[in-house]
């Protein structure tokens, strides 16, 4: 910027989308060798505008190939890529190098709280199964007239809105203190995705669902923390989804 | 045509008598709510009021362990206290204790502890004499007969 030369007016331009080198270090394990994780250094070439997950692309592709990690959609929809970078839980498809402080090297390792199975992919088995425990489908015996739709008024629609955005990445579950020391927990993932349906007008078992959650493993476990809320990529207000299911609960309706 | 209202739905079963866990939790949200208030009240009166924290002495507990007021304030600052922060304990018991022995152990020592210091204080609360016969009679409340 500072000169004023025609020649360096381009690079200037350029000057912010350089490359430079970031340091990885990864926390490797390998199921048939390892007894034990251990943490593996990587240099890689990135922009400030290239994500995590292209650091992990080029290592798996340029620099070992037995690197492992789920992705899938690459663009924070999927949920398949939640990791713990730096220490907080993300998705690595969403973080950006140039929000991270390179002068340091990145530390990226599995979610912590589910089996750990081989590099950076976890076993989601007992986050899916608590999951499915919440029932999160609609349940509703009565009939909507024939030829129409359950209808619902736009304040209904905006109670339950912001639990609606979850992609069940786990990163807010993984995150949970109560839920690495007690594997029984619900968990905030299940809990939000209960209230998705708690609070919808069409669904008729909101009591059912509130009965499993008043539960010794249900939501009387969160102790607002805020882990939760601070790791969800999709900005859900996980902590305030869960203190209304509290409040649900403690009035004995919805 | 008989239907199933709602096929493949598990049968949910009902816990029996009351949910502890749940009172637990309204207990520690409403204990604390009061503690606030107890806790800084009790602050404020005994370290900032009229002479601050160089007016505590032998007179000043006895005068206010016989006036009433301060009987139900400091009773409930105990038990509420007490409990609040055996509960906060059994949690992190819970938390961390993941053998069945050592967490059983732990919780009865809790409980032991929790309820020994609630009898030993409530004792104290309602039993303290503030005018001890043969006291030092500079060092007692004013309103003792022996007081000068």
């Amino acid at each position: 910027m500072s000169t004023p030369t025609v020649e360096a007016s381009v690079p200037a331009a350029a000057e912010e989308h350089r490359s430079f080198t970031v340091t990885l270090i990864i926390r490797r394990f390998d199921p048939e060798v390892d007894d034990e994780p251990r943490w593996q250094d990587f240099d890689v070439q990135m922009y400030p505008t290239d994500r995590i997950l292209d650091a992990l692309h080029q290592i798996k592709w340029d620099q070992d190939g037995s690197l492992t990690f789920r992705r899938s959609c690459a663009h924070g929809i999927c949920g398949s890529d939640a990791m713990r970078i730096n220490g907080r839980n993300r998705l690595a498809c969403k973080t950006l190098i140039k929000d991270l402080d390179i002068s340091k090297p990145i530390y990226v390792e599995a979610i912590k709280g589910l089996p750990l199975e081989k590099d950076l992919i976890v076993d989601m088995e007992p986050f899916f199964a608590s999951y499915r425990d919440v029932q999160p489908f609609l349940i509703a015996n009565s009939q909507p007239g024939a030829g129409k739709e359950r209808v619902q008024t736009i304040a209904d629609r905006e109670r339950f809105d912001d639990t609606t955005k979850c992609i069940l990445c786990a990163a807010c579950t993984s995150s949970c203190p109560v839920f690495w020391t007690d594997g029984q927990y619900f968990g905030p993932a299940a809990i939000v995705n209960a209230h998705r349906f708690i609070f919808d007008s069409r669904d008729e078992a909101s009591s059912v669902r509130l009965d499993i959650l008043n539960d010794k493993e249900g939501v009387w476990r969160c102790r607002t923390t805020f882990n939760c809320s601070e790791a969800c990529p999709r900005g859900i207000q996980v902590t305030k989804a869960i203190a209304e299911v509290k409040q649900a609960i403690v009035r004995g309706k919805v | 045509m008989t239907t199933i209202q709602a096929p493949r739905t598990p049968a949910v079963t009902r816990r029996r008598g009351v949910n502890w866990e749940k009172w637990g939790w309204i207990y520690m949200r409403a204990s604390g709510v009061l503690l606030v208030v107890l806790i800084f009240g009790h602050l404020f009166v005994n370290l900032w009021v009229g002479d601050g924290i160089k007016a505590i002495d032998f007179a000043f507990v006895g005068g206010k362990l016989s006036d009433p007021f301060w009987k139900v304030w400091d009773t409930l600052l105990l038990w509420l206290a007490l409990i609040h922060g055996a509960n906060g304990m059994r949690t992190l018991v819970n938390d961390y204790a993941t053998k069945r022995l050592t967490n059983g152990i732990l919780k009865w020592a809790l409980l032991l502890a929790t309820v020994i210091l609630i009898v030993l204080g409530t004792l104290v609360i309602y039993t303290f004499d503030p005018c001890p016969a043969g006291a030092d009679p500079s060092l007692v409340a004013s309103f003792c007969p022996v007081a000068n």
